[in-house]
């Protein structure tokens, strides 16, 4: 079985990246906009894998493994924020939220 | 090679009906398959370790989180309702549906042109590794102050999410 060439890993990660891009431009949930920075953090850590594995060196799944990490804190208070602000407001359109636009 | 394209399509596709989904409990399913299949794909990368942490962390815990919230909130119901926008303000979101799209393409052709130069310095041999013992070695002696730093990263966002989410009973 020949092996997958780096390439086309790093074509996958970008095209996952441009769809969580896409996504949060689009979207106006502040959930799925949170879902779509996942995409994009999973995109970037397919990136760290393809590297580690081709390049033979571990330091880029202790990086995942960071990033991984953060991604959890951030999920946490992102969406601790999103069920505050849901209370708030009633609801989770990010165009509604505009109280810092003066 | 077969496995790879499964996986890959699997994974846009699931990407695809993340974004494309009006329901955000559809859209968190469809993050649980994108998921699930870069775990296969960290397999084929012989990052067996991370797979499984891929699987535990995203997968079981974030999704999980996701849904938790999207019920909780009762979202589903009130979640971008389709108003019946008026002609021109339907007109100007499709514009900025296509402009989101036309941006995102020449992102994508960033990235792939940004990254395909890079290829150049990664060596073709591999040859597959005690996965979980490397990773347990540099965490503890290369990185042991990220990793450590780590806990600290999760303290500071228990305690945000705690009073994030508790001010609203005080007050």
């Amino acid at each position: 079985m020949p092996t997958v060439p780096a390439e086309y890993y790093l074509v996958l990660s970008a095209i996952l990246f441009t769809l969580g891009v896409v996504g949060v431009l689009i979207r106006r949930n502040a959930l799925v906009m949170f879902m779509s920075v996942e995409l994009m953090l999973n995109a970037v850590n397919l990136t760290l894998i393809t590297y580690s594995h081709f390049l033979e060196n571990v330091d880029g799944q202790i990086f995942v493994l960071l990033v991984m990490a953060v991604a959890a804190a951030e999920v946490a208070v992102g969406l601790a924020i999103v069920v505050a602000l849901y209370r708030h407001k009633e609801t989770t359109d990010v165009d509604e939220m505009d109280l810092l636009k003066g | 090679m077969v496995i790879f394209f499964l996986l890959a399509i699997v994974a846009v596709a699931a990407g695809v009906g993340v974004i494309a989904q009006r329901s955000a409990v559809r859209s968190a399913l469809f993050l649980l398959v994108n998921f699930c299949c870069l775990a296969g794909l960290y397999i084929l990368l012989n990052a067996q370790f991370v797979a499984a942490v891929q699987v535990i962390v995203y997968a079981g815990a974030i999704v999980v989180l996701f849904l938790f919230v999207v019920m909780l909130l009762g979202i589903e119901r009130a979640e971008e309702s389709p108003a019946p926008a008026a002609g021109s303000q339907a007109g100007l979101q499709r514009m900025q549906w296509i402009a989101a799209l036309l941006l995102g393409l020449l992102f994508l052709a960033g990235i792939i042109w940004a990254l395909v130069p890079a290829q150049a310095a990664t060596s073709g041999a591999v040859t597959p590794t005690d996965n979980v013992q490397a990773i347990g070695a540099a965490l503890l002696t290369d990185f042991a102050i990220p990793f450590e730093l780590t806990a600290l990263v999760l303290l500071v966002a228990i305690i945000g999410a705690v009073v994030l989410a508790k001010k609203r009973l005080e007050g």
